[in-house]
């Protein structure tokens, strides 16, 4: 959400979302950035927003603002920070600025990073990208901005963006991190949200960023586990802890050996599940 | 510090606070306050706008404040604002 | 004298839940003549006849909402007239009706009895201008007092979307046409003199109010304006924070159990309210639920859902909307009710005793779940209970909705301002940071918090909640001249209103 905007930052911790984004970058106008920065660290320091993850998106390093916004806001612990247009290079600057930070004025924990790959160098340069940093927790797929670096027309249908999905995914998860679908900007067509996201996540997105609140419910609707899901980790789980009991170190269901990455699987959705009240 | 050049920051928007800070020929600080909630925190903000002054180091202004229900770390916000473009 | 509810109160104080007994109305008085001769073509003329004198009682009813003349037309007639001291008993007043205030400081008008006050009145009320204490009722306990003659009505004027020569009146046809009259029936049938006041003379064939209870008729050019019948609050919300609040009040009803075939429904017609009869809309036909009916004011999302077949009926108190207007003269199930019928206390089978749901609004409500829609934290009148007090006393569940903090007020507060509603009736307030619910269902609280994911808290946590976003208010104290009374759905008085200091 806009960072400029207070009655919107008061309702970010109950709007549902399992992670909110202040912006600092596009969606605040150039001769506000100052303001909201300002807003934003006293919102952050200020509001408590239980579970939800707290990101800001700062300015690019192409920018004037960057550091400042850097200043103000790493001292008051978000739990990431968003780095728009993202490449190898520019990760590694604002890392190393941030680490100045951290130690001067000796921070307590260490801020992690997510980054919005926009452009098509950092599409294709995205493994580098990951590579450098060990803060990156999530990658965002910015279709609106790539588009344009391509010179080519953005679509509901999304063809045009499937090489970038499909890359995105696949190196995130080479690098054991989140990755994280572009926004449907289409915020009255629900149907064709649905259908995005479930295209999203037949390619190994597990998350996507919205724009309006209103489209958290159908999102959470197509990434929430479905009850054979659920029971099928259930079992996982108790045959685990039978079997730990009888003092065995491996098992299997069904014929099936169950190792530690499919019970750790199983453990996730029956968290997500007990999140989001599927299971009590 | 005594502030020389006019600024303003914040929106009138509901949840905001639009401040003005003006040099003050008197060089003390007059808090100048609308609020749409001036019975019931207006002792309050008026704390909350010295309190931001006093830690920014101003000792000579007049701030014009403009209140829809903003909170503390609002004005904070909007106060710090003003004062760093009046100042740069 | 202290009331059960710890407020310090003239007249009968209010003693908490009263078994109700069984009261016999008065004998309606003498029918009318059936006269062809009642009309009359110009109301000035008209209303130098009548016997007007001083302390009389005028009644009026507001189906024309906030588009009505026919107040200020025949108020500032009866001014001419020179007479003093006059009660008015309008079952709502509004904005429109500022005419009113010089009347009331001349003091033409020295009382004013009303179910809901906004605008210039209220304000004029507020500041002390009205020189008899003012009387807020429910909108049940207005028809109650009429028919027990506590109100004892000298001339009723009922505006007339569509009427005889006879004076047989209907709310549904007309130019002006507002659906149904049913705050101006007690007011047909027992008032001393009833003066309908129409601009459609037309013989109705199917007449809410008979002729037999018309005194005369009164042929003016406009009664009021179509486009204010649109109170201006009926539209659903498109705030993010309000619809969540409506998907958690959804959420909460059908936890309940009662949410099933035969179903019983009201909401108010704010935002949220109306937010969370289109989640239950769309729940409805998902789970293939049939209600029995919805109530109340009615607006154009309750006709649809009469026409989805989510409700088999509907009964009508009075049309929030043209659609409503239009509902009611061509669907049988959408039934026009009185006042009366509503929310009468005395009578055991009334509508809101029928209700399982109602959602509701609120300024304030306290740690006892007392509510304020009376006015607002700063002690001036900005409405009153109208069906509010009535429909949470009956509903089995009464469901206050409202964002916690708006613009720095908590709507939870320690002690209301003014209580409109007593807490023993509300049974849930669910807001954007949590839901409370009133301690004597302390068995529904803990199943609730077994069985869903719902944010139960108590409601002292919500109040600590907020206390936390805004900051602790300063209170002031007001000592000043009561200038009106909150009473109860059984005439007893709730609480105190008083005049409020307009000193910056």
């Amino acid at each position: 959400m806009p960072g400029n905007n207070p009655a919107m930052l008061l309702s970010a911790p109950i709007l549902g979302s399992d992670c909110i984004i202040f912006d600092l970058e596009d969606s605040v106008s150039l001769n506000q950035k100052d303001s909201a920065r300002l807003l934003v660290k006293h919102a952050i320091e200020t509001l408590d927003f239980g579970s939800v993850e707290v990101v800001v998106r700062i300015n690019p390093v192409s920018s004037q603002g960057w550091k400042q916004d850097l200043r103000e806001i790493v001292p008051v612990y978000p739990d990431a920070i968003m780095i728009p247009k993202a490449c190898k290079e520019d990760v590694e600057e604002i890392e190393r600025f941030i680490l100045e930070i951290e130690e001067e004025k000796q921070l307590t924990k260490k801020v992690k990073l997510m980054i919005i790959v926009e452009t098509a160098y950092g599409i294709e340069t995205i493994v580098e990208t990951l590579r450098c940093s060990r803060r990156i927790e999530c990658v965002l797929l910015g279709a609106e901005d790539l588009t344009t670096d391509l010179g080519i027309k953005r679509t509901k249908e999304g063809y045009e963006i499937d090489y970038a999905r499909a890359k995105v995914a696949m190196a995130a998860r080479a690098f054991s991190v989140q990755a994280m679908d572009t926004p449907f900007t289409d915020v009255e067509d629900t149907e064709g949200l649905v259908k995005d996201t479930l295209h999203a996540k037949s390619l190994g997105f597990s998350a996507k960023a919205c724009i309006h609140p209103n489209q958290i419910d159908a999102i959470h609707a197509v990434f929430d586990p479905t009850q054979s899901e659920i029971d099928s980790a259930i079992e996982i789980l108790e045959e685990r802890d039978r079997a730990l009991s009888s003092g065995l170190g491996v098992f299997s269901i069904h014929g099936k050996m169950i190792d530690l990455p499919v019970i750790q699987r199983a453990q996730n959705i029956v968290d997500l599940a007990r999140k989001t009240g599927k299971l009590k | 510090m005594k502030i020389e050049k006019p600024a303003q920051a914040g929106t009138l928007e509901s949840n905001d606070i639009y401040v003005q800070i003006l040099p003050n020929p008197k060089e003390e600080i007059e808090i100048r306050l609308k609020s749409v909630v001036m019975l019931q925190f207006g002792k309050q903000i008026r704390q909350v706008a010295m309190q931001t002054l006093n830690e920014k180091g101003i000792t000579s202004c007049i701030l014009n404040l403009e209140d829809k229900g903003a909170l503390d770390y609002t004005i904070k916000a909007r106060i710090e604002s003003a004062v760093e473009r009046s100042l740069c | 004298m202290k009331n059960a509810l710890g407020r310090d109160v003239p007249g009968h104080p209010y003693l908490g839940l009263q078994p109700i007994e069984r009261i016999e109305y008065k004998q309606i008085k003498s029918l009318k003549e059936d006269r062809k001769d009642k009309v009359h073509y110009d109301l000035e003329s008209f209303i130098k006849t009548l016997p007007l004198e001083d302390k009389m009682t005028l009644s009026f009813h507001h189906h024309l909402r906030n588009g009505d003349f026919v107040m200020n037309q025949v108020m500032a007639e009866v001014a001419k007239s020179g007479v003093k001291n006059l009660t008015i008993c309008a079952s709502s007043i509004f904005p429109t009706h500022a005419p009113l205030v010089s009347l009331i400081e001349q003091k033409t008008i020295t009382k004013i009895i009303a179910s809901y006050i906004s605008g210039p009145v209220a304000d004029a009320i507020s500041e002390g201008k009205l020189e008899d204490v003012c009387l807020l009722q429910t909108h049940g306990y207005r028809a109650t007092s009429i028919m027990s003659d506590e109100t004892s009505i000298d001339i009723a004027f009922i505006a007339a979307p569509a009427c005889s020569p006879e004076g047989n009146i209907t709310g549904s046809m007309g130019p002006s046409g507002c659906g149904v009259l049913g705050y101006a029936i007690a007011d047909a049938w027992y008032a001393k003199r009833v003066v309908a006041v129409t601009d459609f003379l037309v013989d109705v064939l199917v007449p809410e109010i008979p002729a037999c209870c018309v005194d005369d008729v009164v042929k003016v050019d406009r009664i009021g304006d179509p486009d204010g019948i649109v109170s201006g609050t009926t539209k659903i919300t498109r705030d993010p924070v309000g619809l969540r609040i409506a998907k958690s009040t959804a959420e909460l009803m059908k936890a309940t159990g009662l949410l099933k075939n035969g179903f019983t429904f009201q909401t108010g017609a704010g935002g949220i309210s109306l937010a969370v009869a289109k989640e239950i809309h769309a729940l409805c036909l998902n789970e293939n639920i049939k209600g029995k009916f919805a109530s109340g004011g009615i607006t154009s999302y309750l006709v649809k859902m009469l026409e989805d077949g989510v409700f088999e009926e509907l009964y009508d108190v009075q049309c929030f909307e043209l659609d409503a207007v239009e509902s009611i003269k061509r669907n049988p199930n959408h039934h026009k009710m009185s006042a009366a019928k509503y929310a009468d206390i005395h009578d055991p089978d009334n509508i809101v005793n029928q209700l399982d749901f109602v959602i509701l609004g609120a300024t304030e409500i306290d740690l006892d779940f007392n509510v304020n829609v009376t006015t607002g934290s700063d002690g001036r009148i900005m409405g009153g209970s109208g069906g509010h007090a009535d429909t949470a006393y009956g509903a089995k569940f009464a469901i206050i909705v409202s964002k916690l903090v708006s613009s720095r007020i908590s709507v939870v507060v320690d002690q209301v301002t003014t209580i409109t509603t007593p807490g023993g009736t509300v049974d849930v307030l669910v807001t954007d940071r949590g839901i409370a619910i009133h301690p004597r269902h302390q068995a529904l609280i803990d199943h609730l918090k077994a069985t869903t994911n719902l944010p139960i808290v108590e409601i002292q946590t919500l109040y600590q909640r907020a206390l936390a976003l805004t900051g602790i208010p300063e209170k002031t104290q007001n000592l000043g001249r009561i200038v009106a009374l909150s009473q109860y759905r059984d005439g007893t008085i709730l609480d105190v209103i008083r005049q409020i200091d307009t000193a910056e």
